[in-house]
């Protein structure tokens, strides 16, 4: 088989899969739809281990599959580019999706709507490879928008709940929002350029950097690199535009795991890694990143900290690692970007499944507040969640450390404007990532057990669904632990991804970080300016990982990740009665964090309101009162009045026709007289 | 293509529909109207198939025009029946022959009073508007135009809703006062040039006043037919009284006369005005697609909400033609093509909804999905394509257009582009009132899915809305020449 054939099965095998799944799932029956489901992306993941093997080997393709349109005098195709970047995202987003596949068995074993997942997340994965593995724009803005379709339909999977379907929604438009920035960055480069072949338009790109945007004066290409950055703010989640992510939790977890934690959130992210060549020229667009990626990183760290429900946690804790890896990107640190895009990929899937495990096992109550003491019953699942965890937090020697510790370096190398407040976000937000982190694991697994009592405060289970989650999808399962029971682990299906993601989120850092960060690895596909050292800098002083391991051990990162974990211990284990009287000091701060710092209250009031009342506005007074009411009705009223008076002169009366004849041929005879 | 037979493709494509109509009518009263609706498909079908020999031997290379046919018609006036189509008209006629299959298909079961009228209505109106998209000749393409109002204002007011004669006389007035502005400038033309052949007009010189006077007499007249704001309103009344069947091919075809005669008449024959004027029409353009984006998301109603979203996609065509670029006009064009899938699929969906539950009201609904799994599958897929998703139909003339209004000016692509987040917010906030949710009431629980014959229409579309989607290739190859011509003559102009 040659290599362009192989390319080509990579996205069509999960595309067939998702066909097959989706339309013929009932014939097939659930086991047939699974099978079907696997085999398409176990195949694509073959395919991009060989792929990357013959990359490995020196072999990179750029070429075109075939030619999408040809309008204007531009060439829109359909093509793959693929190179290091491409073939390491290719095996994150196989390998993550094969194991969200396998585990998805266990998951949705009782859901009604079993094949319709499958099909789903073949059909994600089908559009995520078309994303990463594309040479162009068109084929970029494409896979942008289809994953963004996946993520809406899996949001809304349980389509019964009203919150499910209001974040689906929510979700989408969102998204609409970046992607209207995406759209325009992706019009400026074809106006300017041409074409959107990503290696047109880098060659080009020293002709954008002295160009201005015509009629407005703006810096061409700054204007380029932060419109197609609002498009990733979008996708990847980024502070204004993050609000959709807390609430997408509304899927199914396995969902939460693939779309909106290893892979489509990081598209931007990917994205903007691919655009470097672009984005290396303009130092106001890596500055707009930076500031953005550390707000992001820190604020939304600390919204982790007020969260009950366990997958929200872990979505805030995504939220801040995708600001992490915006720093990244902001500080020309590209490869680090994609380093630690890989390592949370794994660690943040293990995660979100070990999360999903504890709610099999709590019988779908997703309220911390509930669990307690768990390790005892799930053993399995408390293992692979603390390797998880202490990933996330960066405990020397685990992957996340090795890439977290590479970011924060590259910030602290870094002048670009904003780098000081960047460093300051990234450090902070080390201690307060180990403490929501270790709150949760605290919370969950150790402790005094609080399940399976009759609970207190139903109310505060909040904008989680008590509504549906049991009526209608559990079949049967009550919502939680009834008094007495006790969490059992879950089954196989469940536990192998697990465990399987466990081992690269332990060591997948230490065996990458010497060729992916420093030694030039990822090779054309990533470009850095001379004018950003950072990361050559770093690099004259890496001395591998065994070195930075216990250069690690003793540095400030690693002291504020200790003081989490203290700190969460002694507020959650040691004194348990710490955290509410801690609430009732700083009652203000609180009352902002619980309530998200307000995002979600101003854009329902001001944007979701203010559309609506603008619509019914210009409907009411454009449309029926000032077009309709003034300019038809009265045009026609003006009509009538004519007919009215028109009318007058129809008076039947013989004289008056008499009359008016003789005084018209007067005034014609006068007029004619006079002019002749 | 070298040989193509001699057979006059086009004026069978204009007489067969109207001829079959004619028979469809001759077949009477309801007590046959099987015979009437088997007439019907036939002569439906007869019709496209006799188009596809158009896009066979069409050659995208050639300039001007192609498969002419002249005869005398009226000589005294120098009247001629003479028709040919060129990049910029061929695909509405198949696209016009195609959906006629599919608006009689779609009224096989839900029409049951004057059967044999209403499906002669359709077919008549088809062929009517075949003629419009052929004519090469003024009064020839004057008669076509008045004379397709007839059908359609009988289909409204005689199958429509409670309002029929209401919104069938708005619709009427509306359109007929913009056409006569629009025959004052027929005929100054031929008083000018002594021909009523429309080519010839595009070479005749003419000076600005009267090129000026020209467009807004057909900006008059073909505006009220798109419709552009602020004459749109009688769209929504139009749309909402029609059955099914009439909404589709307004939305599908007859929205497509006007837009057609800009590129046909008004940019041609009156360069100069156009490029001048092009501000104007742009900025109505806009305003379509943002006020009605707007306006589109405050609608109670089904129908009129797709209406709306209807005027705002077609304010992409007339901003597409207006900024006078290539990617601007295919832009259009292409547009034109995809909402004449993707408005007739929504039309068709609402039409499925309403036979079964007889309200139009999204607030009548909720949880459609729970009792019609399939069909809510199709209306998705068609609501995507209404927010222009890749991959669907909608995608490719919305995107096109984006890039030549960036082109043009960025603050243009700016407000264009606003139709990302206002057409996916009225859409999908539309399909989640109705379709998402808990079952909502006891109607919607009754619900039967969608059968054999509804399958057959939507999956059609679906498949005409996914290939366009992958594949516009052919879509935009066979326009090339023409839009490139085009363009080239307005930027010559005529004033020297």
């Amino acid at each position: 088989m040659n290599m362009q054939t192989l390319y080509l099965l990579v996205p069509i095998a999960p595309l067939a899969g998702a066909i097959i799944a989706g339309l013929f799932g009932k014939t097939i029956g659930r086991t047939g739809a699974h099978i079907v489901a696997i085999a398409g992306v176990l195949a694509a993941f073959i395919a991009s281990v060989l792929i990357f093997l013959d990359v490995q080997a020196g072999n990179t393709f750029n070429g075109a599959l075939y030619t999408w349109m040809q309008a204007g005098g531009i060439n829109f195709e359909i093509g793959f580019l693929i190179d290091k970047l491409t073939v390491l995202m290719m095996l994150v987003v196989t390998f993550v999706s094969l194991m969200v596949h396998i585990y998805t068995i266990g998951y949705m074993a009782d859901d009604p709507g079993y094949q319709r997942f499958f099909s789903y997340i073949s059909l994600f994965t089908f559009s995520m490879l078309m994303l990463v593995m594309s040479n162009n724009f068109l084929q970029l803005f494409f896979g942008w928008e289809a994953v963004g379709l996946v993520s809406y339909l899996l949001i809304g999977f349980w389509y019964e709940r009203p919150t499910a379907i209001y974040a689906n929604m929510k979700a989408f438009l969102v998204n609409r929002v970046g992607d209207f920035g995406f759209l325009l960055g992706i019009g400026l480069i074809a106006a300017y350029t041409g074409s959107l072949d990503y290696q047109t338009v880098f060659d080009n790109s020293q002709n954008l950097v002295v160009q201005e945007v015509s009629g407005i004066g703006w810096p061409l290409l700054t204007t380029i690199c932060i419109c197609l950055f609002i498009g990733a703010m979008g996708k990847s989640a980024q502070v204004p535009l993050h609000v959709w992510l807390p609430d997408s939790m509304e899927g199914p977890t396995p969902i939460s795991a693939l779309i909106h934690a290893a892979t489509m959130v990081t598209a931007g992210i990917f994205m903007v890694a691919r655009m470097s060549p672009l984005f290396e020229l303009s130092e106001a667009a890596l500055s707009f990143v930076l500031v953005i990626g550390a707000t992001t990183a820190l604020f939304m760290g600390f919204l982790g900290i007020v969260q009950n429900d366990i997958k929200r946690v872990v979505a805030y804790s995504t939220l801040s690692q995708l600001g992490y890896m915006t720093v990244a990107l902001g500080v020309s640190a590209y490869s680090a970007a994609v380093f630690h895009l890989m390592t949370h990929a794994f660690f943040k899937a293990l995660l979100f499944l070990g999360a999903g495990s504890v709610i099999i096992g709590m019988r779908h109550d997703q309220d911390m507040r509930n669990m307690g003491g768990l390790w005892k019953y799930m053993p399995i699942t408390w293992a692979t969640s603390l390797l998880g965890t202490l990933a996330l937090i960066g405990t020397p020697g685990f992957s996340g450390f090795y890439s977290k510790d590479s970011i924060i370096e590259a910030v602290h190398a870094s002048s670009i404007p904003g780098s000081d407040y960047a460093f300051f976000c990234v450090l902070a937000g080390v201690f307060v990532t180990a403490f929501y982190s270790f709150r949760m694991y605290f919370l969950v697994f150790h402790g005094k057990a609080r399940f399976g009592q009759p609970q207190g405060d139903e109310g505060e289970h909040g904008e989680h669904s008590e509504h549906s989650e049991h009526d209608e999808h559990d079949h049967g399962h009550s919502h939680g632990l009834a008094p007495g029971q006790k969490p059992k682990e879950s089954p196989l299906v469940v536990t192998l991804p697990l465990i399987l993601l466990a081992i690269p989120s332990v060591l997948i850092g230490l065996f990458t970080i010497g060729p992916l960060l420093f030694g030039g690895w990822f090779g054309e596909a990533i470009f850095v300016s001379d004018n950003h050292p950072a990361l050559k800098e770093m690099a004259e002083s890496f001395h591998g990982w065994g070195q930075m391991l216990l250069h690690g051990l003793i540095s400030m990162p690693s002291g504020l990740a200790l003081a989490g974990v203290v700190m969460a211990w002694i507020f959650y284990v040691m004194w348990p009665a710490a955290p509410a009287a801690i609430r009732r000091v700083f009652g203000v701060l609180h009352t902002l964090l619980e309530n998200k710092y307000y995002f979600d209250r101003f854009n329902e009031i001001v944007f979701a309101g203010g559309a609506r009342l603008l619509g019914k506005g210009l409907w009411k007074q454009g449309d029926q009162n000032l077009i309709d009411g003034i300019g038809v009705a009265g045009s026609s009223r003006l009509v009538t009045l004519a007919a009215r008076i028109t009318s007058l002169f129809q008076t039947g009366h013989l004289y008056q026709y008499a009359f008016t004849m003789i005084a018209g041929v007067f005034v014609l005879l006068t007029f004619w007289l006079f002019l002749a | 293509m070298t040989d193509i037979p001699d057979i006059p493709f086009l004026s069978l494509a204009i007489w067969i529909p109207i001829l079959g109509g004619l028979l469809v009518l001759a077949t009477g009263p309801d007590r046959n109207a099987w015979m009437a609706r088997l007439v019907a498909l036939l002569t439906a079908i007869l019709g496209f198939a006799v188009t596809i020999p158009l896009y066979i031997y069409f050659d995208a290379a050639k300039v001007g025009m192609q498969f002419p046919e002249a005869r005398s018609w009226i000589a005294y006036f120098n009247i001629n029946y003479h028709i040919g189509i060129d990049g910029l008209s061929l695909w509405f006629v198949l696209l016009n022959s195609f959906i006629t299959i599919l608006v009689v298909i779609a009224g096989w079961q839900t029409v049951q009073n004057r059967v044999a009228q209403y499906m002669a209505a359709f077919l008549i109106m088809s062929g009517l508007m075949n003629g419009i998209f052929a004519a090469l000749d003024g009064v020839l393409f004057y008669v076509f135009f008045e004379a397709s109002l007839i059908p359609l204002y009988l289909i409204i007011g005689v199958w429509g809703g409670p309002n029929r004669v209401h919104a069938a006389i708005k619709f009427f007035l509306f359109t007929l006062a913009g056409s006569l502005a629009m025959l004052l400038a027929l005929l100054y033309l031929h008083s000018v040039t002594d021909s009523f052949d429309i080519l010839v007009w595009h070479r005749a010189p003419l000076s600005m006043v009267e090129q000026s006077l020209i467009f807004f007499a057909f900006l008059a007249a073909f505006g009220v037919k798109v419709p552009m704001w602020p004459v749109h309103t009688w769209l929504p009344d139009a749309h909402v009284e029609a059955p099914t069947g009439g909404s589709v091919v307004l939305a599908a075809i007859a929205l497509k006369l006007g837009a057609y005669g800009f590129v046909r008449f008004s940019l041609p024959i009156a360069p100069d005005a156009a490029v001048a004027y092009a501000p104007i029409v742009i900025a109505l353009s806009l305003i379509a697609v943002v006020y009605i984006g707007f306006v589109a998301l405050a609608q109670a109603d089904m129908k009129k909400l797709v209406a709306y979203s209807s005027i705002s996609h077609m304010g992409f065509v007339t901003l597409g033609f207006f900024m006078l670029n290539p990617l601007g006009v295919e832009g259009a064009l292409i547009q034109m093509i995809s909402h004449g899938f993707v408005s007739a699929a929504m039309f068709l969906c609402i039409g499925v909804l309403y036979d079964r539950m007889h309200s139009r009201q999204i607030e009548d609904y909720g949880g459609v999905v729970n009792t019609m799994p399939k069909f809510a599958a199709f209306f998705m897929l068609f609501a995507m394509a209404n927010c222009g998703l890749p991959a669907t139909s909608g995608f490719v003339g919305e995107f096109t257009v984006i890039l030549g209004a960036v082109q043009y000016n960025f603050w243009i692509g700016l407000l264009a582009a606003t139709t990302l987040i206002l057409g996916a917010a009225y859409t999908l906030w539309m399909y989640k009132r109705v379709v998402f949710g808990a079952v909502a009431n006891e109607h919607v629980a009754k619900l039967t899915d969608i059968g054999a014959r509804e399958f057959f229409f939507l999956a059609v579309l679906a498949a005409c809305v996914l290939a366009m989607g992958l594949y516009p290739f052919p879509f935009a190859d066979a326009m090339h020449t023409s839009v490139n011509e085009l363009l080239r003559h307005v930027s010559a102009g005529k004033l020297h």
